[in-house]
């Protein structure tokens, strides 16, 4: 069998606390030896000086439109987006058309995603048939079919009570609940957050409370069921300060933000560019500040990309009549390298944690560290690399990324997923 | 003066910029007071007047000004809600393009659709009001009529009641009016203040009694009668009883102060008919006006030259 080695990167592995220069050897497809230095003269050698190695990376919140709108997002182009933002493990959440709710839909995604041979994808079955907030699905056959958590995502199950028996439900297989919280009733259809911006320009806000109420209500029922609750795209101060009581008091809660709520502030919606328009919206400044303060305080378990496609006729339209998502695969890496390593001197072991071993900690996953003897994901980064972000750059089908034009600092130049080297950058 | 191309609100002016559309469009009062009120700035120019939404008196104020440089004018309108579907507004713009007219007047129901078209025609663009967001002609007639009265803007208190959260024409106004200086404030049921609006400067009351006979200018905007029965006030009756500018609370204004009022009026709810019609009301003032300082934009944004 051939070996890859890795050398003279700086290894970053939260799980085993290890970061200092290291060769990387990778035989059988499996992590055979992480040493000072090593020489294999059979191995095919990444040169590697003045990179970071760090495990495959997890992103716990995407959308891959496929079933329903190839058109957007297909498995296949999804996947081509994840790996070369050096993602070797994504899970997909389940508002396809069908909607992701019974064995042969997930079994499809297994299906296509085994064809496509890129990186992982795991489903993520709807907590309710059709997503419609009324009855369970069938968890036990989901689970069994390869299901690996549970959400309604794109909507909050707003009926308490369906709410609290979902959680309930879910015990029996400690299976994560991926909760968006979101009250709709006060969400009035915001287009942006409600504020300073919103009241300046015009457009209808959804306010903090919206989040913040909905956030309250799934921290006192997993209090009260003592089941597992994971908050997707946390994005304002209140949820932060929420989310942190609740731990304190024992709460099994975990939550992700997005790059996109540490990195911009609502001020950008002065532009009126809908691929700015998201769900929920870009907070405020203090919003910003406190989701970097819950990152650094851990307070915020995990980074997700929410990567959600939508096609440029959609998009290119008046702010208010363009759909909620941005695309954030590509992205991710470069975001985190300048905002969270770069400005707010998070360290590497703190920030990539939150991209590999804590995500695989909140589904399952045996994946998430560069342990001996286990398959190989790993991802390769060069810190300083300057790329620019063109349509043509953009491996997701759809191209609705505010980041179009403009060029980030932070580059995946490799990324290996069960033993394979399935990404290598190319410079371009 | 060498403006931007577009005219998208009146946020992103200068006081000097304010100012240089205000002199103009005094000036341009005076063109139509004459026999034949029409001068040949924008002869050869094709101004597209774009409406989306269904307005009657700022299309043939656009129309009349463009007329009044010697312009010609194209007109469209099309009421059409935000959702319907139909031709994108990226489709218009690119026709438009096309066609090479040389400046487009657009109406949307979406904030931002005038910054929209701006961003992809080499045609300059005025906003005629795009949604809650911004109705830059609208603010500036009415700075220009508050400034025939009082003179100084600086020294002037302005007094905005009604519904501010949706109203364009507040916003227009209130940036204008605190680039330039002037005291603004706002009265409203609580509910129809939108969050954070002090932050631009802004006084906010909910009493108008205790207040409105503090102030030179007193403008009441357009109640909406759909928002009745949103939740956000609980019945038209009841905001004419607090909010209304009716006969009783008008005697309490200062003796020299002018009364606004953007149009349509809703007679009878935010304003009496005998108050609309009073020695204190400018409202026809600020029609006569439109026209005059649509004149100046159009003349400044077309290229014209002042002679």
């Amino acid at each position: 069998m051939s070996s890859l080695l890795i050398k003279g990167a700086r290894v970053v592995d939260p799980a085993a606390k290890l970061d200092a220069v290291r060769d990387v050897l990778i035989r059988d497809r499996r992590i055979a030896r992480v040493e000072k230095s090593i020489t294999d003269k059979k191995a095919r050698i990444i040169k590697a000086k003045d990179h970071v190695v760090v495990p495959g990376l997890i992103d716990l919140h995407c959308h891959l439109r496929d079933p329903g709108r190839p058109d957007e997002e297909t498995i296949e182009t999804g996947s081509q987006a994840a790996i070369a933002g050096g993602f070797t493990s994504i899970y997909c959440m389940p508002n396809t058309d069908p909607v992701i709710d019974n064995e042969g839909i997930v079994n499809y995604i297994y299906k296509e995603a085994a064809r496509v041979d890129l990186c992982n994808v795991f489903p993520i079955a709807a907590i309710t048939k059709g997503r419609e907030g009324k009855e369970l699905t069938e968890f036990a056959e989901l689970l069994r079919a390869g299901a690996r958590a549970f959400s309604d995502d794109g909507d909050s199950v707003a009926d308490n009570n369906v709410f609290r028996h979902a959680l309930e439900y879910s015990k029996a297989f400690n299976v994560p609940i991926f909760e968006h919280p979101i009250d709709k009733a006060l969400a009035q259809d915001g287009l942006m957050n409600e504020g300073l911006v919103s009241t300046r320009l015009g457009l209808r806000g959804s306010p903090a409370i919206a989040e913040e109420h909905s956030v309250a209500r799934d921290l006192l029922l997993a209090k009260f069921t003592g089941a597992r609750v994971h908050l997707c795209h946390i994005s304002t101060k209140g949820a932060v300060e929420l989310i942190r009581r609740a731990k304190k008091e024992g709460v099994r809660v975990t939550c992700e933000t997005c790059p996109h709520y540490f990195y911009f502030n609502d001020e950008v919606i002065e532009s009126f560019d809908a691929n700015y328009k998201v769900n929920p919206p870009i907070r405020t400044e203090a919003d910003r500040q406190a989701i970097l303060e819950g990152l650094k305080d851990g307070t915020i378990d995990c980074i997700a990309t929410d990567h959600a496609p939508h096609c440029q006729a959609e998009k290119e339209v008046e702010f208010a009549n363009a759909p909620y998502g941005m695309i954030g695969f590509e992205t991710a890496v470069s975001l985190v390298v300048m905002e969270l390593i770069g400005k707010h001197k998070m360290t590497w072991l703190d920030v990539i944690k939150k991209m590999t071993v804590v995500p695989a900690g909140i589904t399952g996953e045996k994946a998430g560290s560069i342990n001996l003897g286990t398959t190989a994901n790993v991802t390769i980064i060069s810190p300083d690399t300057r790329w620019q972000v063109t349509e043509g750059s953009i491996r997701s089908r759809s191209k609705n990324t505010p980041h179009l034009g403009k060029e980030l600092k932070g580059r995946v130049t490799h990324v290996v997923c069960r033993g394979k080297v399935k990404y290598s950058f190319d410079g371009k | 003066m060498n403006p931007k191309k577009d005219l998208i609100g009146i946020e992103r002016l200068t006081a000097d910029e304010i100012y240089q559309y205000l002199d103009l469009a005094d000036n341009f009062i005076e063109v139509l007071a004459r026999p034949i009120p029409i001068v040949p700035a924008l002869r050869g120019k094709t101004v597209l007047t774009l409406f989306f939404e269904a307005s009657t008196r700022t299309q043939i104020s656009f129309s009349i000004a463009a007329k009044r440089l010697s312009a010609d004018v194209v007109s469209f309108s099309q009421a059409t809600s935000s959702v319907k579907k139909g031709e994108t507004l990226l489709d218009t713009a690119r026709n438009i393009e096309a066609m090479k007219v040389d400046g487009v007047v657009i109406r949307h129901s979406a904030p931002g659709a005038a910054l929209f078209l701006g961003q992809r025609l080499d045609a300059f663009v005025i906003n005629a009001g795009d949604g809650t967001h911004e109705h830059p002609t609208q603010g500036l007639l009415d700075m220009m009529t508050m400034r025939q009265h009082f003179r100084d803007l600086k020294k002037l208190k302005v007094l905005i009641i009604g519904d501010v959260t949706h109203s364009r024409v507040a916003r227009s106004n209130i940036f204008g009016l605190r680039t330039v200086g002037a005291r603004v404030a706002i009265c409203a049921p609580p509910t129809l203040i939108p969050l954070e609006i002090e932050n631009l400067g802004v006084e906010v009351y909910n009493n108008l009694d205790e207040i409105i006979g503090d102030f030179d200018v007193v403008m009441a905007l357009r109640i909406q009668l759909e928002r009745q029965g949103t939740g956000l006030f609980p019945s038209v009756r009841e905001y004419r009883a607090c909010y209304g500018l009716t006969k009783e609370r008008v005697m309490r204004m200062k003796a020299k102060s002018i009364i606004m009022h953007p149009g349509p009026t809703n007679r009878g709810v935010e304003i009496d008919p005998d108050v609309a019609d009073s020695k204190k009301s400018v409202i026809l003032e600020q029609v006569k006006n439109g026209v005059a300082l649509r004149m100046a934009v159009l003349f400044i944004h077309a290229g014209g030259k002042i002679e």
